[in-house]
């Protein structure tokens, strides 16, 4: 318990405290791990189920997965083009999907009945260090997407259409990681601390309506990491004429 | 102190980071791998294999109606074609019909005209032979009445 006078059962807030494991010399905050692990395997349960049987009509769990396959298809055409989606599909879709099983996960499942010796279970997204872990990886991506497909000429992004734009890009590079992370991690710590808050207030009720938006803005808040990283591979590959 | 607690303690706190970065990278990118053995390829595999199935029957069907409107079109021309001739032919059986019925009243009428002729001669033959009869035979009688006459005197 940190700082807030009264202690309800399941209206503990608890914001910064960790639960650490130690792995030789590094540490590691095991409860991002432990709750990734579930959601991951319960979203590779469903992968699994889904695609066991899978039938020319789709029945049951396929229509879900051919849904999101779809979808994850037309975002990541739309935002990289068509030349070259092909190979980022598999990495938008995976961001997409880890990043709103996190979120949903973290809102919907009742973590707070695991009680940890310190910290407690939540959204991994709402980790700082995950989100700053995906968003490098985007950066990692769009870089690599660039010179792969481009070679050194893709550097002339950073003076298109003028030189005057050098500095702007090159400041773009630090920016794009940094609000992509903060973005996540902000929204989705800020939609739990402002449910734990309000389930703290007023345990009745009230709170559910802000549930529900909490809902929403995490799924809306996958999407938008998954269609910015696209975009930014996108920007990456483009041919300038 | 709640916001030295929030930002920038060495124990807990919001942003700290250490080795749980790195470990979800790596995390992330083997479900990247992972979901595209198990997910995005067999998944691509079925739609697409769908798609292309989707697109053969219908550019099949749409052949085959194009087939069937030349199919259609053939047999529109044929009975167009039949029905020009059944027409033709009936024209022909009237004009035959009409030409029959001319010859045969023109037969008849000849024939009627023939006999009418003959007739006609008959009855002037005959005539004349009894009118040459009556004069004869007025002749003889003048004659007798003149030799009577003038026998008497």
């Amino acid at each position: 318990m940190g700082f807030l006078p009264f202690v309800f059962p399941f209206a503990e807030l608890e914001v910064g405290q960790q639960l650490y494991w130690q792995i030789g010399n590094f540490r590691i905050h095991g409860q991002v791990f432990m709750t990734s692990w579930l959601l991951i395997g319960a979203l590779l349960a469903l992968v699994v189920i889904g695609t066991k049987k899978m039938e020319r009509d789709p029945r049951g769990v396929q229509n879900l997965l051919e849904f999101l396959w779809d979808y994850i298809r037309d975002l990541a055409r739309t935002q990289i083009g068509e030349k070259v989606y092909r190979d980022w599909m598999p990495f938008i879709g995976t961001l997409f999907l880890f990043i709103f099983v996190s979120n949903w996960g973290g809102a919907l499942v009742p973590w707070k009945l695991i009680k940890l010796p310190s910290g407690e279970l939540g959204a991994p997204t709402a980790d700082i260090n995950t989100t700053v872990a995906l968003a490098l990886l985007v950066s990692l991506s769009y870089f690599y997407a660039g010179l792969s497909n481009k070679g050194l000429r893709y550097f002339e992004y950073y003076v298109h259409p003028t030189p005057i734009m050098l500095p702007f890009k090159i400041v773009e590079d630090f920016t794009k990681p940094l609000s992509l992370s903060f973005r996540l991690f902000g929204n989705i710590l800020a939609d739990e601390l402002v449910v734990a808050v309000l389930v703290f207030l007023v345990p009745l009720v009230l709170p559910v309506p802000v549930m529900f938006l909490g809902l929403f803005t995490s799924a809306i808040q996958a999407l938008i990491f998954a269609t910015l990283a696209a975009y930014y591979i996108g920007e990456a590959v483009e041919e300038h004429h | 102190m709640p916001t030295l607690f929030l930002f920038g303690a060495s124990e807990g706190g919001l942003f700290d980071f250490d080795a749980t970065l790195p470990l979800m990278a790596v995390q992330v990118v083997l479900l990247t791998f992972i979901l595209n053995a198990l997910f995005f390829k067999p998944v691509g595999r079925v739609v697409e294999e769908r798609e292309d199935y989707v697109n053969t029957s219908r550019s099949e069907a749409k052949k085959k109606i194009a087939e069937v409107e030349l199919l259609e079109a053939e047999l529109k021309d044929q009975l167009k074609e039949a029905r020009l001739a059944a027409q033709k032919v009936i024209l022909e059986a009237e004009v035959d019909s009409d030409n029959l019925y001319k010859e045969a009243l023109a037969l008849a009428n000849a024939d009627a005209n023939a006999s009418r002729e003959k007739a006609r001669r008959e009855i002037d033959s005959q005539r004349d032979d009894a009118l040459n009869q009556l004069k004869s035979e007025a002749d003889n009688l003048g004659n007798l009445i003149v030799e009577r006459l003038l026998a008497k005197k």
